[in-house]
């Protein structure tokens, strides 16, 4: 556990939702749900959340941070919305969704192999590095995320869409040396840098 | 004389990447309605939906704010219009979280001077989509049609990020028409309750949880089918993607017998409107449009 | 005034009646076999020179019966008003040229239809008489409230704003009831946030300030007698002294009673002094008077406090409420208020099952708990264990875990207990039962709020858990004795500002019924009918049934045993004329003759013309509505239909039903109002009455050699559309298959 975990459980002592409050974004909606369960009921891939987004609001209130943070229930979230338009009390779930995620990933207690958290890291890391999303390196760093063997045993499997995409002009070999990028790398290294500086400062308040 | 717009590509659409031909169909069409796609100088990524791990809030904020910026400098005064939906929806969450905190306005822009800009969030941002509906009309976008798309049965499958959690104006989130009625104005005829219209082909998830996302993106394609689609037609570029290259795997995995085309709107406007299948992007799809690729050829 | 009988009968021609019906034939038949002095056709009779027409020959030719021939009895009732004459409606647009086809097979059926709804119209007005006040009618412009709570005190100043003088009286030794004893109340305005003062005092001010209110208190009522118009109290008080008050109409807030917490003993209430209930707290939060609440067992200020929502009701558990008392879930997030709005640090928990928080407001107030930080936890909970800090074990529904929390403080929601009076329904009945057995008087007596002098017992009757019955949706307010009026918690559980709305309305209706019971006007649903049962003397037989069986307790008896009406007690609904077995029970203008008579009226073809004859009794409350709604969505029914409306089925004579079996009618349908626990009946027990007396109506067929299914009777909502039709046709069906009746001459 990370020392930044340390000193939350410290500061937020028997007080989880407080600490989701000031930290999680959107946090400060979890306390107005109403436990209807319309976002459950919502989600396409519900059946697969060991918690559903309700319950999750439910356990926050109930002090279970480690069973949150540590959960990878989130992780599910495909990002469809659903949740955010049938919520009767306007609860901002998905982003609550994203916003636990990245606290528990900021914390370092998420669940480290799971490949949504593995894939949405990959897609940052790809994203902040020029700018731009070099698809192709996004998909070879996916492939290869659990060692070469099993990634080959993946791209094996992908090969088939991945020459159709070729064929159809739709991936280009060209990313794997240069690619796409902004012009501004600098620039947008300093700005990205800036806003995780501030942001960071934030969570230390 | 003719409309002119701030545009954000996004990265799906450069040249070689996953959804070029999307921007090939999208650039022809304009092209006919007098539509003018000034590109946002520089843009950047918008870190979609999955930026979220290791992107924070302000970090992805300030991605998004960036692009706005250099609109405001570059493209003074002209509405932000974005193809994809992902990208639509981040820089249109940026405008709305800044505009109502102004603490994260304030740190964004502290954020935004390390490259140079300064946000004033005042255009409006747009999908392509709306851009249609609001300022052109399904009237004048039927007055174009040269080759009308007689005889092709169209699911129309909006999915969820043009949808949701925005929409488009007018329309609802359960049962949007738009689609439908651009369809019809192509003079294809669309599939009537459409079962998963609105569905989640699984995203970003399709690449992480492929099963799961598969077994989605399979009703999907079983609904077209069920309503007796030729093919599907979708305003997102992940819908796209998903819904059309996982067929093969999907036929292996569930013993189905997939094949249903995948394209944009803008490929049957394009299509519609008499250009080619090269200027219209036929030549980008995997599942060939065959239909289509013969009224391009008449 | 002279009753020499003339009768008019008039035809309208319009909406299509004359292009489907032979109009002169229908005149031929008014005149001939309707025995009408006048007889006369108009295109649109309910225009104004048709209704001239008709007034006409009231004024100059003397005719005190008129018979319109028109559409339904429940059109145009405003342009078919005329004094003093019995107005008999026949139904030709609704009854017979909307449910027939306009073919040329149907046109024979269609227009003996109409001949025989002519003669019907006929023979029932030769039998009605033009109903006038009785004399028995007095006006008093004041009312009675028993209560002086914010339901009674309502309602006194909403009576007073309308020039109305009242009298509350008070059981206890001041103003104020359960409100005062609040800290603060559920918010009533809006943004519905944060709790409101209560007002009691402004109000209690109001009422000593009010000329037209006078307050009793430390008072009782110990007798009520007379009827609405003449209500007789004596208001005894402590001191034993009496004063007798005339009133015109009563309202009845005598709210409730806390339930008694000390069954709970599973949450240690009673054992620990930091398990309170709502009302307990209440009072804490008044000591605290907005600084920290201090719990009762060591003063120690709460930090942690517990809200167990339905502790002890909408429970099947002895001694437990079976209902939900509806203001519990905003009482407890109002008063989680008192604690987070002192310090925002105190943990303040709401356990509930379903949160309920009724009126415009309760969303809001829900969310500003929340918002406010109060936590909502689904679950249930098993046990409060007593040591230093009460200790609550629950079931969290959400997580499905069984888990506990220590707190220094538990409030345990315990809902309302009516404060209703003595006669429960259940003891009412089983009185009556008792009471048709042996012939004795019905004696209930015990904690009776009215103390009525009525044969049927000395409160209102209740409805289930004991409420004041009150059909809220068909008639707000009335309960089953005219002129009484119940408001507040004892009608049905509610907040302060529910019970203030509910005490105006009831005020109102209060109101009115003094007005209408000075003019000899009936109260709901027959509103202003100046009609009123009386019965021959001379054929009573003092078996007591129309006492026993009216559903309004307006029928006394004198020291002989005949019984003695009370006709501003009366609802007109005619269910003592159904339930005299001698049939000396009879109103003016509805009697065993004027349907009687209808009925023997009808043509009957002969057995071998394949005609058969079907009689409808239809309620006019619901099923007559519905069967003009099925007309006028032109759904057909039988031809061989003759329909007749009842005021309530309680009102039909099983005489009807023989005499229309003996003059050769093959079926008989009989639609009322549902009957049972969620009854419809606009006069609460008629359906069910009918229902019971019906189910002996088999020995009557088989005493003829009839098949029992030529009876049917039927339970019909307004809204059976498509059930009333079908009804029909399938006893057309069904007498196809069984045959035609034998008592055809």
């Amino acid at each position: 556990m990370s020392d930044l975990n340390t000193s939350m459980v410290e500061k937020y002592r028997n007080n989880f939702l407080k600490e989701v409050e000031a930290h999680v974004e959107e946090g400060e909606w979890v306390k107005m749900c109403m436990q209807c369960g319309v976002c459950s009921g919502s989600c396409p891939l519900g059946p697969h959340w060991e918690h559903p987004p309700q319950e999750l609001f439910m356990m926050i209130r109930a002090g279970k941070r480690e069973e949150v943070l540590s959960s990878e229930s989130m992780w599910m979230c495909t990002s469809c919305y659903n949740c955010i338009v049938r919520c009767p009390r306007e609860l901002p779930i998905t982003h609550i969704m994203h916003g636990l995620a990245h606290y528990a990933t900021r914390l370092g207690i998420e669940p480290k192999g799971q490949p949504t958290r593995q894939f949405a890291q990959l897609f940052w890391d790809n994203l902040a590095k020029n700018g731009r999303v070099n698809e192709l390196w996004l998909g070879v760093n996916l492939y290869f995320m659990n060692g070469l063997v099993e990634g080959i045993k993946v791209a094996m499997g992908m090969a088939g869409i991945g020459l159709g995409m070729l064929k159809a002009g739709r991936l280009s070999l060209k990313e794997l040396v240069g690619g796409h990028t902004v012009k501004d790398k600098k620039g947008f290294k300093a700005m990205i840098k800036k806003a995780q500086e501030l942001e960071a400062a934030r969570v230390d308040k | 004389m003719a409309k002119e717009y701030s545009f954000y590509p996004g990265c799906s659409s450069q040249e070689g990447a996953s959804s070029s031909n999307y921007l090939t169909s999208v650039q022809s069409m304009c092209d006919v309605l007098d539509i003018k796609l000034n590109v946002i100088p520089d843009w950047n990524c918008c870190s979609a939906s999955i930026g979220y791990c290791g992107g924070g809030e302000l970090p992805r904020l300030a991605l998004s704010a960036r692009n706005i910026a250099l609109s405001e400098e570059h493209n003074a005064g002209q509405d932000i219009v974005a193809t994809c939906a992902a990208c639509w929806l981040a820089t249109k969450e940026t405008q709305e979280r800044l505009e109502d905190d102004e603490g994260l306005m304030a740190e964004t822009n502290e954020a935004l001077a390390e490259a140079g800009l300064k946000l004033k969030n005042e255009n409006k941002i747009r999908h392509m989509v709306e851009v249609l509906i609001e300022d052109i009309g399904y009237e004048e976008m039927g007055k174009h049609v040269k080759k009308p798309l007689d005889g092709i049965k169209i699911a129309g499958y909006v999915g969820c990020q043009t949808n949701r959690p925005f929409g488009i104006e007018g329309e609802s989130f359960e049962n949007p028409k738009y689609l439908d009625k651009f369809i019809e104005t192509m003079g294809a005829e669309p599939v009537e309750n459409y079962d998963k219209k609105v569905s989640c082909c699984g995203g970003a998830l399709a690449f992480s949880e492929p099963d799961k996302s598969q077994a989605l993106i399979k009703d999907i394609i079983e609904a077209a089918y069920d309503g007796g689609a030729d093919m599907i037609v979708t305003p997102c570029p992940v819908c796209q993607m998903n819904v059309e290259v996982y067929q093969d795997k999907i036929n292996a995995k569930y013993g189905t017998k997939f094949n249903i085309p995948v394209t944009y709107y803008s490929t049957l406007m394009s299509v519609a409107y008499g250009k080619n299948g090269k200027e219209s992007g036929l030549n980008g799809q995997i599942i060939k449009a065959t239909k289509l690729e013969e009224i391009a050829a008449k | 005034m002279s009753d020499e009988m003339k009768i008019g009968a008039y035809i309208c021609k319009g909406c299509g009646i004359a292009d489907r019906l032979d109009v002169g034939q229908l005149e031929m038949t008014a005149t001939r076999d309707g025995k009408a002095a006048i007889c006369k056709q108009h295109d649109f009779l309910c225009s104004e020179e048709g209704v001239k027409l008709i007034q006409d020959d009231i004024d100059n030719e003397g005719v005190n019966r008129v018979v319109i021939a028109a559409c339904s009895r429940r059109a145009k009732t405003e342009a078919f008003q005329f004094e003093n004459v019995a107005l008999v409606r026949t139904n030709l647009r609704e009854g017979v040229i909307w449910v027939r086809p306009d073919t040329d097979e149907a046109r024979e059926t269609t227009q003996e239809m109409g001949d025989d709804y002519v003669r019907m119209g006929c023979a029932e007005a030769k039998y009605a008489h033009p109903p006038k006040p009785s004399g028995e009618q007095g006006l008093t412009r004041a009312i009675l409230i028993a209560g002086g709570g914010v339901s009674g005190m309502t309602a006194a100043l909403e009576a007073s704003k309308a020039g109305y003088k009242s009298t509350i009286v008070e059981k206890s030794g001041s103003l104020g009831g359960a409100t005062a004893q609040l800290f603060k109340k559920i918010p009533t305005k809006a943004p519905y946030a944060d709790p409101e003062d209560t007002g009691v005092d402004e109000m209690i001010a109001a009422v000593e300030a009010d000329p037209n209110i006078t307050v009793f208190l430390n008072a009782t009522l110990t007798k009520t007698a007379g009827a609405p118009g003449r209500f007789e109290a004596d208001i005894t008080t402590e001191s034993g002294s009496t004063e007798t008050q005339m009133f015109g109409s009563i309202v009845q807030a005598s709210g409730f009673k806390p339930f008694d917490a000390s069954v709970l003993t599973e949450f240690s209430y009673g054992k620990s002094k930091d398990v309170v209930t709502q009302l307990e707290l209440e009072a804490l939060a008044k000591e605290a008077n907005g600084g920290p609440i201090k719990r009762p067992s060591d003063g120690k200020e709460v930090s942690s406090v517990m809200f167990i929502q339905c502790a002890g009701q909408r429970s099947k558990k002895e001694g437990h409420l079976e209902h939900c008392s509806g203001y519990c879930c905003s009482a407890s997030i109002k008063q989680a208020m008192y604690f987070k709005d002192q310090n925002p640090d105190i943990d303040t928990v709401v356990l509930y099952t379903d949160l309920r928080t009724p009126g415009a407001g309760g969303e809001n107030f829900y969310r500003s708990g929340q918002k406010k930080g109060v936590i909502f936890t689904k679950g249930v909970a098993s046990e409060v264990v007593h040591s230093q800090n009460p200790t609550v074990k629950f079931k969290d529904l959400i997580l499905d875990e069984d888990t506990e929390v220590e707190v220094d403080l538990v409030v345990l929601a315990t809902g309302m207990v009516p404060n209703a009076g003595s006669s429960t329904r259940e003891e009412l009945t089983a009185d009556e039962n008792e009471a048709k057995e042996t012939g004795n008087e019905i004696r209930i007596d015990a904690d009776s709020i009215l103390n009525l002098d009525y044969r049927q017992g000395k409160d209102v009757p209740h409805m289930a858990n004991g409420f004041a019955d009150s059909h809220f949706i068909c008639f707000p307010y009335e309960t089953q004795r005219t002129g009484i009026y119940t408001a507040g918690p004892t009608r049905r559980p509610m907040d302060v500002q529910q019970a203030i709305d509910d005490a105006t309305g009831a005020a109102m209706k209060a109101i009115n019924e003094a007005e209408n019971a000075a003019l000899g006007r009936a109260a709901h649903p027959r509103s202003g009918d100046l009609s009123f049962p009386s019965f021959r003397k001379e054929g009573c037989t003092q078996c007591k049934r129309c006492t026993v069986e009216c559903p309004f307790g307006a029928i006394n008896e004198d020291e002989e045993g005949y019984p003695v009406y009370n006709e501003s007690r009366c609802r007109r609904c005619g269910t003592c004329m159904g339930a005299c077995p001698v049939r000396v029970i009879s109103f003016e203008n509805y009697s065993i003759d004027t349907v009687g008579q209808q009925l023997k009226a009808v043509d009957i073809p002969d057995e071998f013309d394949e005609k058969p004859r079907i009689l409808v009794l239809a309620c006019e409350n619901d099923a007559y509505p519905a069967l003009d709604m099925a007309a006028q969505n032109k759904m057909e029914y039988s031809a061989f239909t003759r329909i007749i409306p009842v005021r309530c089925l309680g009102s039909v004579s099983l005489s009807w039903i023989t005499d229309s079996m003996n003059s050769g009618f093959d079926g008989v349908i009989l639609m009322g109002c549902p009957s049972g626990d969620d009854y419809q009946c606009h006069f609460v027990k008629g359906s069910g009455t009918a229902q019971e007396r019906m189910g002996k109506v088999g020995d009557t067929l088989e005493s003829l050699s009839l098949e029992k299914e030529r009876v049917q009777t039927y339970e019909i909502s307004i809204t059976d559309i498509q059930k009333v039709t079908q009804i029909i046709n399938d006893m057309e069906s069904t007498i196809e298959q069984i045959g035609m009746s034998p008592f055809k001459f």
